[in-house]
């Protein structure tokens, strides 16, 4: 197999994270061009089953926003145990991102269907 | 100098409306210099300098947030240091007096409660002392008492927001410190009360920066939105470390600037900063209403402002977030060094192992006495950061940190617990039988108390009849002067 695998990191630009607010951790992933964007913002792997799966976290708390004029996908799950308590490893979540960049991201099953009609608030 | 406009009336509702897209036209806009994004991480006196000249009508910045930990709010001191404060408040200050116009900060202290407040008046008052201002100060107060605000959970006042779903009384009464994130209603009043700087609580960020916009009669989606784009100072231009911007505040637009001359703002890395730190990238909930910037565009006016039109305010009933922090149990470290090749051959394996051994001689030597503890094993070059199972296959580490953390009741137990544990976690081989490692620690004595955790306890909002309800504006006494 040749053709190129579509990981976070080959489609996104500096994907980060951080804490927002005290007990939500969000992860804002730039897709690299039109294109990406529209292939992979709904891609399966990012969607709330997964995010959840991923970070240990409900999914039903997961949120997902697809914001077309900046070519973004914005994502926010709860934190397991508040900022700062005797567990943390990463106070400001800054590092929690890494776990994204090797997900190979499917196209969504509906990727034209999505592509510039907006948001899914 | 502008020593005028400090006493300016409120401006008239209604403003001209965006039709002449040129920077330098600042007769229609509220000009805000936002210096840095929080006070004390190093204001630069040019770009204050430069934002004065360029037409600011007010100073404003904050000062702190929950951004970094509990422990601010649950002890009151604050994170940056009482040097750094100072430094950039003269700056400040200097640069008030000098121009007459209002200067603003918002969460003084890192975590706006009443002792940081307090800190940072003391540090004002140093400063004008020493440099022979005398301005009119208004403090601002937000703490709120725990027994008040189980009351009010008592009586229905107070929702939880998510993740949180309960807001049982039992939760605020647990709280060390609790702070009101203030609006800016309660910053109107004390400027239109004759302030000069007016130093706030715990505020939100973008209320600091909105206040005097509002007041003035600029656009209230403007005003707001502005606020929240430049409410982390350069964070929203090209070289975030580098200065602070100038927000221009229309009816119906506005425009951000950098303050220093080689910066630049783009439409991307304005746009770009509705997203951080905020878990919606479209909704931002505010004391009074919500920010709603779906509908919002940017456009680029020259190579290094930004205009931005389109933003909403919708009204909602006034509520207070509520955030509260107390002390719990407490810990002491230490930390190993291992280049060991046999250990790191299989580290997890060794971790495992090691875990069960420290706990069990906890158990046997220490007993009942060693109370709830809990040991936690983090290796730094492994897995620390997320603690989740490393891929198999991957590279060796050539050495691993192994921090320990010893967490129980008392800081004398975690202490004993690691004292415990130092000869095992010193000496254990990676496997019975192998001979006797010796692994490296870094300093005598080995363990290092780090003192108690801290943990955030709330995440709920407060109705409130009026902004001000919960808030406890004084003015201090002015200072004698030789300027005066």
């Amino acid at each position: 197999m040749t053709e190129t695998v579509a990981t976070v990191a080959s489609v996104c630009r500096h994907v980060r994270s951080k804490n927002a607010g005290p007990f939500w951790i969000t992860l804002d992933l730039p897709f690299a061009d039109q294109a990406a964007f529209d292939r992979h913002a709904f891609a399966p792997q990012l969607q709330p089953a997964a995010i959840g799966a991923l970070f240990d976290v409900d999914p039903a708390q997961v949120k997902h926003f697809a914001v077309p004029d900046l070519r973004v996908v914005k994502i926010s799950y709860p934190r397991r145990h508040a900022q700062g308590g005797a567990l943390e490893r990463d106070m400001h979540g800054g590092q929690q991102y890494v776990r994204l960049l090797d997900l190979v991201l499917e196209p969504a099953p509906d990727a034209n269907a999505h592509a510039g009609t907006g948001t899914d608030r | 100098m502008r020593t005028d406009n400090r006493r300016l009336p409120i401006a008239p509702r209604s403003m001209p409306s965006d039709r002449h897209p040129d920077p330098s036209d600042t007769h229609d806009t509220i000009d805000i210099l936002v210096p840095i994004g929080a006070l004390g991480m190093g204001v630069n006196a040019d770009d204050v300098a430069a934002g004065i000249t360029a037409g600011a009508h007010a100073i404003a910045c904050d000062a702190g947030s929950t951004d970094s930990g509990p422990a601010y709010l649950a002890t009151g001191l604050a994170k940056y240091s009482r040097d750094a404060v100072k430094t950039d408040l003269a700056i400040l200050m200097r640069a008030q007096a000098a121009a007459g116009i209002p200067l603003l900060i918002g969460s003084c202290g890192t975590s706006g409660s009443d002792a940081a407040l307090d800190w940072t008046h003391d540090i004002a008052r140093e400063i004008a002392r020493e440099e022979g201002l005398a301005p009119r100060i208004a403090l601002l107060y937000s703490e709120q008492s725990p027994g008040a605000m189980a009351q009010c959970a008592r009586t229905g006042r107070i929702a939880p927001l998510a993740p949180m779903t309960d807001a049982e009384p039992m939760r605020f009464e647990a709280c060390d410190h609790i702070v009101a994130l203030m609006g800016p209603e309660p910053y109107i009043a004390a400027l239109e009360a004759g302030a000069d700087i007016v130093l706030g609580g715990r505020t939100t960020d973008t209320a600091v920066l909105a206040a005097v916009p509002l007041m003035r009669g600029a656009g209230v989606g403007a005003a707001w939105h502005a606020g929240k784009i430049a409410e982390c100072g350069g964070l929203c231009t090209e070289r975030p470390r580098n200065g602070g911007v100038l927000i221009r505040v229309g009816a119906e637009h506005f425009d951000v600037l950098p303050l220093s001359p080689g910066n630049r703002c783009t439409v991307e890395t304005v746009s770009a900063h509705m997203l951080y730190e905020n878990s919606d990238p479209f909704l931002l909930h505010e004391p009074g209403g919500i920010l709603d910037v779906t509908g919002a565009r940017y456009v680029a006016i020259d190579d290094r402002s930004v205009r931005v039109t389109g933003s909403r305010f919708v009204p909602r009933p006034y509520t207070l977030k509520l955030e509260g922090a107390a002390g719990g149990a407490f810990q002491t470290l230490m930390l190993v060094g291992i280049q060991d090749r046999k250990v790191l051959a299989d580290i997890d394996a060794f971790l495992v192992r090691m875990h069960e051994v420290l706990t069990a001689r906890v158990r046997a030597a220490m007993g009942e006495r060693a109370g709830v503890f809990d040991i936690s094993l983090r290796p730094y070059g492994w897995n620390a950061v997320d603690g989740t199972p490393v891929a198999p296959g991957g590279a060796v580490p050539r050495e691993i940190g192994l921090l320990f953390v010893a967490t129980a009741a008392s800081q004398g137990i975690a202490t004993q617990i690691a004292k415990t544990c130092n000869p095992w976690l010193f000496h254990l081989p990676p496997e019975e039988g192998d001979a006797m490692p010796s692994y490296a620690f870094p300093f005598s004595p080995a363990e290092i108390e780090r003192g108690q955790v801290f943990e955030f306890k709330l995440n709920h909002v407060v109705s409130v009849d009026d902004p001000a309800e919960l808030v406890r504006t004084v003015f201090a006494a002015r200072q004698e002067s030789a300027h005066d």
